[in-house]
């Protein structure tokens, strides 16, 4: 449990409707939900949901903090939105699982060990460094993300492929010392720097 | 000088020696003969595609898309943003309607750039290739173009995702839409309206962390090509081809298939139907080979 998450439990108490409007992305739209199900029936990985978006929605107003925050679910999308386009609310359901997943990320409650969470985070790093995505570090970083053992595992199960993009010239292993980066990184860099400065602050003043 | 020109985000995955670099070939080669110039916004930088959320949070993500299209507008001012990337085209015009929309966060998002020196003033509309050959040419004229008829060749349109949702093409439907059927049948080869996969989900991103879930998914959309007799699959998406296209052998031995489904870009087919060499067209980055298209470019 970070600091953070028990300032949050304190200012809002039983008040989690208004904790999500204030601290997620687009998370003021949850309260338009009716309960029709729809997004639930469209989620291609809706099977492999433990609440599906419905009953997240109806939970957030139920007041069940921990169990929502600290659930899978919102880990299991894909980013398809399928569920936006037929919601006929018009709810942003896909930035709404989104934000729900970084919010309980921030508040250190995401489950451990979660292979999307820790992709997405490889991912962010990878490509804050350079300003653009380098592939083969991605790559190789997400075959380690379990540990040294099992990233040889990884590594051996996923050779056929790598080859077969080293042979169509779809992976460079060039890229492991150099890579592709933009100019301006001193820019870039305080750029977001700066972003999520203000974003941190935009939460610590809800904090109290 | 060239008839049509835009200012162009090309993207990670299309840069030299990453995975989607045949697709940018062959878009090249499909822009040269549509006599359209595409002139790259200097210095972009990548737009942390969907999968950044959990990375990033809302603003620095934002910032990403809001410095791309700030350098857009200082450089290449009055031109109309094009990507290739369904996840480029989405942060990017996503980013532009979020700061359209909320004031504070345009604000910040300004505060932001200031530290790079630009400034956003979220002016520029930004189109997917998709839309500029659709909406912009249109496929009469695209027609026009072609030399070597695709002949005989059954494709199925695969759209995916983002290229369809939630922003899509003007007068598609996100359930079935159609552009990529009519564009097959404009060059001459046979497409397959009723093919039930071509808006299922392939995993994206979470083909990496989920590869279980997502190739299960991704079976699906090969199973149905093949129910529907295609010879292979065509889509706009770098995600799609990839995912598509390099774990079919990962999925016949999980499932015991025998898949060997050729998955090409909409800019493959227009490239060796237009005439060029299957060279420009990038066939030989295809991981399975589309033999029928390298026989008619190779004529």
């Amino acid at each position: 449990m970070s600091e953070l998450n028990q300032q949050m439990i304190e200012q809002y108490r039983t008040r989690f409707l208004q904790e999500v409007e204030a601290n997620v992305e687009e998370g003021e739209w949850v309260k338009m939900c009716m309960q029709c199900g729809v997004c639930s029936g469209s989620c291609p990985l809706g099977k492999h949901w433990a609440h599906p978006p419905q009953e997240i929605f109806m939970m957030i107003r139920a007041g069940k903090r921990e169990e929502v925050l600290t659930s899978d679910s919102m880990w299991m999308c894909t980013s398809c939105y399928n569920c936006i386009v037929r919601c006929p609310r018009g709810l942003p359901i896909t930035h709404i699982m989104h934000g729900l997943a970084t919010y309980a990320k921030r508040l250190g409650l995401a489950p451990k060990n979660q292979p999307t969470a820790k992709f997405a985070q490889l991912f962010w790093d990878n490509l804050v460094k350079k300003g653009r995505v380098n592939e083969l570090k991605l790559g190789l970083s997400l075959y380690f993300m379990n540990g040294f053992g099992e990233g040889i595992k990884v590594a051996m199960k996923q050779q056929a492929i790598g080859l077969g993009m080293l042979r169509t010239k779809r992976m460079n292993p060039m890229e492991v010392v150099g890579g592709h980066a933009v100019k301006d990184l001193d820019g870039f860099h305080k750029m977001i720097r700066k972003a999520q400065e203000l974003e941190d602050a935009r939460i610590k003043q809800n904090a109290g | 000088m060239a008839k049509r020109e835009y200012s162009f985000y090309p993207g990670c995955s299309s840069q030299k020696g990453a995975s989607s670099s045949n697709y940018l070939r062959s878009v090249k080669a499909m822009c040269e003969e549509l006599d359209i110039q595409l002139n790259d916004i200097p210095d972009w930088n990548c737009c942390s595609a969907s999968i950044g959320y959990a990375g990033g949070g809302e603003l620095p993500r934002l910032a990403l898309s809001a410095r791309n299209i700030a350098l857009s507008e200082q450089h290449n001012a009055g031109q109309e943003i094009v990507a290739t990337c369904a996840a480029c085209w989405l942060a990017t015009r996503e980013t532009s309607e979020r700061l359209e929309e909320d004031e504070s966060l345009f604000a910040e998002a300004n505060q932001a750039l200031a530290e790079a020196g630009l400034k956003l003033k979220n002016e520029t509309p930004i189109k997917h290739m998709c839309e500029v050959l659709v909406e912009d040419i249109g496929y009469d004229e695209i027609g026009e173009k072609v030399k070597k008829p695709l002949e005989g060749i059954r494709i199925a349109g695969y759209v995916g995702c983002q290229t369809n949702r939630p922003f899509g093409i003007h007068g598609e439907s996100y359930e079935n839409p159609m552009y990529l059927d009519k564009l097959v049948d404009t060059l001459g080869a046979e497409s397959i309206p009723a093919y039930e996969k071509k808006v299922q989900c392939c995993g994206g991103a979470l083909a990496f962390s989920e590869p279980e879930k997502s190739q299960e998914m991704i079976k699906g959309i090969i199973e149905a090509a093949y129910d529907n007799g295609a010879d292979m699959i065509v889509t706009p998406c770098p995600v799609c081809q990839m995912n598509v296209e390099v774990y079919q052998d990962q999925i016949n031995e999980t499932y015991g298939t025998k898949f060997k489904m050729p998955v090409v870009y909409y800019s493959t087919l227009m490239t060796v139907a237009f005439g060029r060499s299957a060279k420009d067209a990038a066939l030989d980055g295809q991981v399975i080979p589309a033999k029928q298209l390298e026989a008619i470019a190779n004529r």
